[in-house]
């Protein structure tokens, strides 16, 4: 029998064997995804046994509803533009000039947004009631902008920054040679051939804005409240299940619709060659957009700081007192566990949410890459796409609570099972994940597969020989990345950690709650514990030299 | 007049292009011929501004140093035409005039001549992406003529393209060169293409300039064996062997030569002063080619008249034509 040397991508053909690549995660998300968010709001439009679809658009009348919804769009809105305006110039810098510490900047810049998001709103607050306390800004919206904007410049950066990057610089030199200055090159050239990056950038961090809950809960408090914390108050605190579920397709209709303008705009790959751009020094012009870097480096390291030297003092003195309390239960019993305890579980929880995330997503990577043969393949390839990354936009609120009720009975009874917490950060974590791989993937020239094939490698040979030395690196960046995001994960954990196996941030959270000047001094020094470890772990990501993020 | 004097580049400290100094007249069209990585791209891009470069780049006595890229009057053409692609052709072609702030019944006029001059008239709404290689070209080339540049630099123009189009259209870009006047410096790595359509040929080897001249003096002259080669000679001999050709072609020289031979020198004649052994035959459509191991010479290449058929181990006499070779010293 005539045996093929195809490649493993090409051995298996047509839709039932892109399905079978599939079958795995495609279940997982089924029932830890679809289910927990159709469960929970089902549960709004069926309060008791029968469909109550008035009573649900009854709810999208009520003038709080139409608060927090103005309030979402207008901070998202803001927030994003902000974002663009101090994240452009940032990404220019850091992407095509040689700056000195250019690697250090942008993995600084890239910790915020791994950062958990209670953190964000602690080092906020400590910096507006602390050093900026003359500025007023403390519990207002102004507040919640900027720990948005702190928390997405790097989205920016990085997306447009690699897209930056990866410019042909000629087209910018024949407009040039043809008279144009730089100005007129950026706004002719340059511009138009960044409009996807950065209108794709932009999608994501209003995305990532509107579905806000850490920074919005910690900044806002009951004063002020987005859709995503006023789900969270009206399941937890008013037991409003049809308002909670109103809201929470209100939110899926528009992450769905943000996510297929995002697929049209994401950048279309050519595999023609290009000519690198070699970072050139800045020169005089140059300074507007290095005034800007230095500002939202300011920006960035200001709160960051401020958290630091606040966890460094107890009562106007520096010590270490808040870090030695962090085996204590804290002042009032704030908590049951100590902190470290915490910490401890947090990172073994991280650890298994990676591994989680990280088999799903190769799977889910491989199968949206595989070269589609006829139209009904790539439109299945397509869903499937938009698919692994529905949990990037869904309220981690929402997956928390769908959790709660409908994995609670047989056959799927997990609510004391320890998978529960990884599984709903490794879900939380999927599509940085398959972000990261994909590109990766589509950058092998199907024809190297080819080539080896033809040179006699048999499938298994051919992924060995062409794949494995391109995937480690963006394989143990997306490691990175998902461990880092599942370490800060608070949306969908402050619901599922139960207060005797609390991970970090949740304890964050609590100790913030409880009143006691040890309790806030603890809180900052868990913060600032868990921001060192993510940080360490992004500069190891920034070391990888992946281009994560590039293309969200 | 553009001048250049002890132009240097350096990348990451390791030199691109050392000393270059040459001169070009107005209305001239220089080739910079050089094989790839010897310089010659660095040189163009020195002289558009896009590379930081130390010595005197001037334009009519004017020291260019410090005149950004977009000041300088020079229009760039890229090897891949590098059109806008978000652009129409037309678009692409009025930008220039665009920039110049041109009104636009104007450049609309502008735009239909330069699209005729360069044999693409009707084109204006198309966009890049459905042209082929050779009419991308001929876009580029409507752009960069669009700004009337005192000097229009040519990245190897027709590089890209296949070996019968680019036949063709290096000979229509001499004749739009020469239309429009222009000068021009050309930056090439294939001899064909520098002879179709330069005055003047500058010879880059190694980040160095080596030759400099008008085509046919550089062609009948090189510098050295190297260049002899790189232009596209067969052969160099030295002693003996340069000695007998040269007797041949009837040539006197005194004392030892170095003789460069083109393939087509040595032609098959019965009454030839040369003899030898035929090793191999090749006939094309034109001429048939040889190897002969020639009497006291060695191998070498030599043409017969396709009606001839000599075959591997005939004896042969051969005759040398003096026009075809080049003593370099």
């Amino acid at each position: 029998m005539e045996r093929r040397h195809l490649p493993l991508g090409g051995r298996l053909r047509g839709p039932v064997t892109l399905l079978a690549l599939a079958a795995v995660p495609v279940a997982v998300l089924a029932v830890f995804f679809v289910l927990p968010v159709v469960g929970m709001v089902g549960r709004g439009f069926r309060p008791e046994g029968h469909w109550d679809v008035g009573g649900v658009l009854d709810v999208l009348a009520r003038p709080q509803v139409h608060r927090v919804l103005w309030f979402t769009v207008w901070t998202s809105t803001a927030a994003t533009a902000v974002t663009l305006v101090l994240g452009l110039p940032a990404a220019y810098v850091l992407h095509r000039l040689t700056v000195p510490l250019r690697r250090v900047v942008r993995a600084a810049l890239l910790v915020p947004f791994v950062l958990p998001t209670v953190v964000v709103g602690v080092a906020f607050r400590q910096l507006f009631t602390g050093p900026l306390a003359r500025l007023h800004v403390d519990g207002t919206p102004w507040a919640i902008l900027a720990g948005l904007v702190f928390f997405n410049a790097a989205v920016v950066v990085r997306a447009v920054g690699a897209a930056w990057e990866s410019l042909d610089p000629r087209p910018g030199e024949a407009a040039a040679a043809l008279g144009a200055s730089p100005g007129t090159v950026f706004r002719t050239v340059t511009l138009p051939a960044l409009r996807p990056a950065i209108v794709g950038a932009g999608s994501v961090v209003f995305l990532f804005c509107a579905t806000s809950f850490g920074v919005v809960l910690t900044l806002g408090g009951l004063r002020y409240a987005s859709v995503e914390t006023e789900i969270y108050l009206l399941t937890t605190n008013l037991l409003d299940l049809q308002g909670a579920a109103a809201l929470s397709l209100l939110q899926l209709l528009v992450v769905v619709a943000l996510l297929l303008i995002g697929a049209r705009t994401r950048p279309m790959r050519t595999s023609t060659q290009r000519a690198p751009a070699r970072p050139r020094r800045p020169r005089r012009g140059d300074l507007p957009q290095l005034a800007v870097t230095v500002l939202l480096l300011a920006f960035v390291a200001l709160p960051l700081a401020t958290l630091l030297i606040g966890s460094l003092q107890v009562d106007g003195h520096w010590s270490l007192a808040n870090y030695r309390a962090l085996d204590s239960t804290g002042s009032h019993q704030a908590l049951l566990e100590p902190a470290t305890t915490a910490l401890n579980l947090s990172l073994r929880i991280a650890v298994d949410a990676t591994l989680l995330a990280l088999t799903l997503g190769l799977l889910v990577a491989l199968s949206v890459t595989r070269r589609a043969r006829t139209r009904g393949e790539r439109r299945l390839r397509g869903i499937l796409d938009a698919l692994f990354m529905l949990p990037l936009g869904v309220s981690a609120v929402t997956l928390g609570f769908g959790f709660l009720v409908t994995l609670d009975r047989p056959p799927l009874d997990l609510r004391d099972s320890p998978w529960l917490v990884p599984i709903a950060q490794a879900l939380v974590a999927l599509p940085l994940v398959v972000r990261t791989l994909v590109p990766a993937l589509l950058g092998i020239d199907d024809r190297q597969r080819q080539a080896a094939a033809s040179l006699g490698a048999g499938p298994w040979r051919a992924v060995l020989v062409v794949d494995v030395p391109v995937l480690w690196r963006p394989l143990l960046a997306s490691a990175g990345f998902a461990f880092a995001a599942s370490l800060g994960e608070f949306g969908a954990t402050s619901f599922l950690a139960r207060d005797e196996n609390a991970t970090l941030p949740v304890v964050i959270y609590r100790l913030l709650g409880h009143p006691g000047a040890m309790n806030y001094g603890m809180a900052l020094a868990a913060s600032c514990v868990l921001a060192a470890t993510t940080a360490v772990v992004m500069l190891v990501v920034e070391r990888l030299r992946v281009p994560s993020l590039g293309v969200l | 007049m553009l001048s250049l004097r002890e132009v240097s580049v350096r990348y990451d400290g390791s030199p691109a292009l050392t000393d270059v100094s040459l001169d070009l007249p107005d209305g001239q069209v220089l080739a910079v011929l050089g094989p790839s990585g010897s310089g010659k791209s660095t040189l163009l891009r020195a002289v558009a501004g896009l590379e930081q470069s130390t010595g005197t780049i001037a334009w009519d006595d004017r020291d260019l140093t410090g005149v950004p890229t977009h000041k300088r009057g020079f229009a760039l053409m890229f090897q891949d035409g590098q059109l806008f692609g978000h652009l129409t052709v037309a678009a692409n072609v009025g930008y220039p005039l665009r920039l110049r702030h041109v009104p636009r019944p104007r450049r609309r006029e502008r735009v239909a001549e330069l699209l005729a001059l360069v044999g693409l008239a009707g084109y204006e709404r198309r966009l890049p992406g459905t042209l082929s290689g050779g009419e991308r070209q001929r876009v580029a080339l409507a752009r960069a003529l669009a700004v009337e540049p005192r000097l229009l630099l040519l990245d190897e123009p027709l590089s890209a393209l296949d070996a019968g189009l680019r036949g063709r259209l290096a000979a229509d870009l001499r004749a739009i060169l020469v239309a429009a006047g222009t000068t021009a410096l050309l930056v090439t790595h294939d001899q064909e293409e520098a002879y179709a359509v330069a005055d003047r040929l500058a010879v880059v080897r190694a980040g160095r300039l080596v030759q400099e001249g008008p085509v046919a003096q550089v062609w009948q002259r090189p510098a050295d064996p190297e260049t002899a080669l790189f232009l596209g000679y067969a052969r160099v001999l030295e002693g003996a062997p340069a000695a007998a050709v040269l007797a041949a072609a009837g040539v006197g020289h005194a004392g030892p030569a170095t003789v460069a031979v083109r393939r087509s020198a040595l032609v098959l004649a019965e009454d030839g002063p040369l003899s030898g052994v035929v090793a191999q035959a090749r006939a094309t459509p034109d001429q048939v080619r040889l190897v002969v191991d020639v009497d006291g010479v060695g191998e070498m290449d030599a043409v017969a008249g396709s009606a001839a058929h000599p075959g591997p181990g005939e004896k042969v006499r051969l005759r040398a034509d003096q026009d075809r070779l080049s003593i370099l010293s």
